[in-house]
């Protein structure tokens, strides 16, 4: 059994996800990134060798995305986070032609042409508010970690409104609503509403043209997703699961997929002397 | 002897400063904001009673400023930190032409004519970088007391270059230079300047002219103000009432009013110090 790997090194987490040749799922594992993007990415993905029953040597070709993709020991090569997502989507959703990714540091929107290329995009990453971190602030204003912002607001009946243009700013207001009573679940729905005023602003600014698809680390939250929806007052395309925070990593190693094909095919060998030709080449590039 | 007061209420620290009415400055208090703005403006008015030993009824008009200046309760008006800052700095350097201001959560600078008008001013009013937050932040992620900062930044020989604008950026960066080895001073002196760089940009929308005053709780920092000095290539007036500035100038127009209310209710005498002033050249 011949494997690749796809390793997205975020600002917060690395995932790595081992695919088989047929495309499917043998493992996938996440790890908070820390300072050592290079111990993470290596950590994490001797964790997924290790679920998918495979070792270092069936991982034919290893393509690194994500802001640590150059601190990934062990790629083959690397791709931006552009690139890897508007792969991975294509997996999931073919006739995706708007993709929206929001990471805990930045938040990116691409048009895509019917080959799923990216044909333009725009990105937020200076300012906190136009990212996942608006929300980690306003869970740790309000005393909460930030896996539990899906399950506190699930809770919320209606968004209270929040105003200020800065995650910093942001903490008098919080305090503020805190003290006058209103419910942290409003608050933090209120945070959710904001960020994805925010997503459709920079969704506009590429233009924004159906089926949209929305992956990244933040779109685990439910509401997230929800608000998506109705702001765009149209169908929005998740991928399963936890799945939307792997997609850069799927589509990293859809992408080392391609390239061992392409390596061997420049090779001149056939289907049946592959694996021998992507063990040299691992080996070789290792 | 009627006194004026004036109360800044800042987003960190809340200042009072009492002066009499030759516009001397009689006694000054600070205290931190913390979460009830409305106690900090009276804790500090009482501190500043005390340290004059004077009573609440010897103080004739209160004027509050700062972004809680509607919640001091006692208040007579409110004026705008900008127009307070300008006028304290004018007072304590009459040749004043610009004012830098940089507080706990903005920065302003502030282009001002010789009788303190404001001409002209620019401050971050939807972003907090380049603001004393990102130092707080610093102090709170390398574990420093605020008033370490300065002089531990200017230790450093090797400053490293924040490259993140946001302060909620910052932070991480900050961790990743330590994680990376850097040396604490040079991490600070990195974070100095990028507030300093960030002040530059407001400063060359009003235009810098010489005379620049630094106001605000952050002028108190010896590492900030060599930095700013050395981005400008001029001398920044700074002194040690720099921090108490805005409250001075709301003590200054409070002291207007009371000078105001007493030309209104005594129009006799109003009219001969008029006719006083008006004959002195002549």
């Amino acid at each position: 059994m011949m494997f690749t790997g796809g390793v997205d090194v975020g600002s917060t987490y690395t995932k790595v996800v081992i695919l088989r040749e047929d495309g499917r799922i043998a493992a996938k594992t996440m790890v908070a990134t820390g300072f050592r993007l290079a111990e993470a990415a290596t950590c994490a993905f001797e964790d997924a060798i290790a679920a998918a029953g495979t070792s270092e040597h069936e991982v034919a070709y290893v393509v690194s995305t994500g802001l640590g993709r150059y601190q990934v020991p062990f790629r083959d090569t690397q791709v931006t986070e552009l690139t890897a997502n508007a792969r991975g989507v294509r997996h999931f959703f073919p006739s995706t032609r708007t993709l929206l990714d929001v990471g805990a540091q930045t938040m990116k929107s691409s048009r895509l042409d019917e080959r799923g290329k990216v044909k333009a995009f725009r990105l937020t990453d200076k300012c906190a508010a136009g990212t996942g971190a608006f929300l980690e602030t306003t869970a740790r204003y309000l005393g909460y970690e930030i896996d539990e912002i899906g399950p506190l607001t699930a809770t919320s009946k209606e968004p209270v409104a929040i105003f200020a243009a800065c995650a910093v700013f942001a903490e008098s207001e919080v305090i503020n609503h805190v003290s006058s009573g209103r419910a942290p679940a409003d608050i933090m729905h209120g945070a959710i509403v904001s960020l994805a005023d925010r997503s459709v602003q920079l969704m506009k600014r590429t233009g924004i043209e159906a089926e949209i698809t929305v992956v990244g680390g933040i779109m685990r939250f439910e509401t997230m997703v929800r608000v998506m929806r109705e702001e765009l007052k149209t169908a929005v395309n998740v991928p399963p699961g936890d799945l939307a925070q792997y997609t850069g990593a799927i589509g990293a190693a859809l992408l080392a997929q391609r390239r061992l094909e392409k390596r061997c095919g420049e090779a001149g060998m056939d289907g049946s002397s592959r694996a021998a030709c992507s063990g040299s080449a691992a080996g070789f590039s290792r | 002897m009627a006194y004026a007061a004036g109360i800044d209420v800042g987003s960190t620290q809340t200042k009072a400063v009492l002066i009499d009415e030759d516009q001397r400055i009689v006694s000054r208090a600070l205290v931190d904001t913390g979460a009830n703005v409305v106690t900090a403006a009276e804790k500090a008015f009482r501190a500043a009673l005390d340290g004059a030993s004077a009573s609440e009824e010897e103080v004739a008009f209160i004027v509050g400023t700062g972004y809680g200046r509607y919640r001091v309760t006692f208040g007579d008006a409110q004026v705008t930190e900008i127009s307070c800052h300008a006028r304290g700095a004018v007072l304590m350097f009459p040749a004043t032409q610009t004012v830098l201001d940089m507080g706990g959560q903005d920065t302003k600078a502030i282009h001002v004519d010789p009788r303190g008008e404001v001409l002209d001013f620019c401050m971050n009013d939807k972003c907090a970088a380049g603001t004393g937050r990102f130092l707080q932040a610093a102090a709170f992620a390398l574990d420093i007391p605020l008033g370490d900062l300065g002089p531990t930044a200017l230790r450093s020989k090797k400053p490293v270059q924040i490259t993140t604008t946001c302060i909620v950026f910052g932070k991480s960066e900050i961790l990743s230079w330590l994680a990376r080895g850097k040396k604490v001073e040079d991490i600070l002196m990195g974070v100095h300047r990028s507030i300093a760089v960030r002040s530059m940009g407001l400063l060359r929308r009003v235009g810098v002219e010489p005379q620049v005053t630094f106001t605000g709780g952050v002028s108190r920092n010896r590492g900030m103000v060599e930095v700013v000095q050395e981005m400008l290539g001029v001398t920044l007036n700074v002194s040690e009432e720099s921090q108490f500035m805005g409250a001075l100038g709301a003590a200054l127009f409070a002291l207007d009013h009371i000078r105001k209310s007493r030309t209104a209710t005594k129009p006799p005498v109003g009219k001969s110090l008029g006719a006083k002033e008006g004959t002195a050249p002549a």
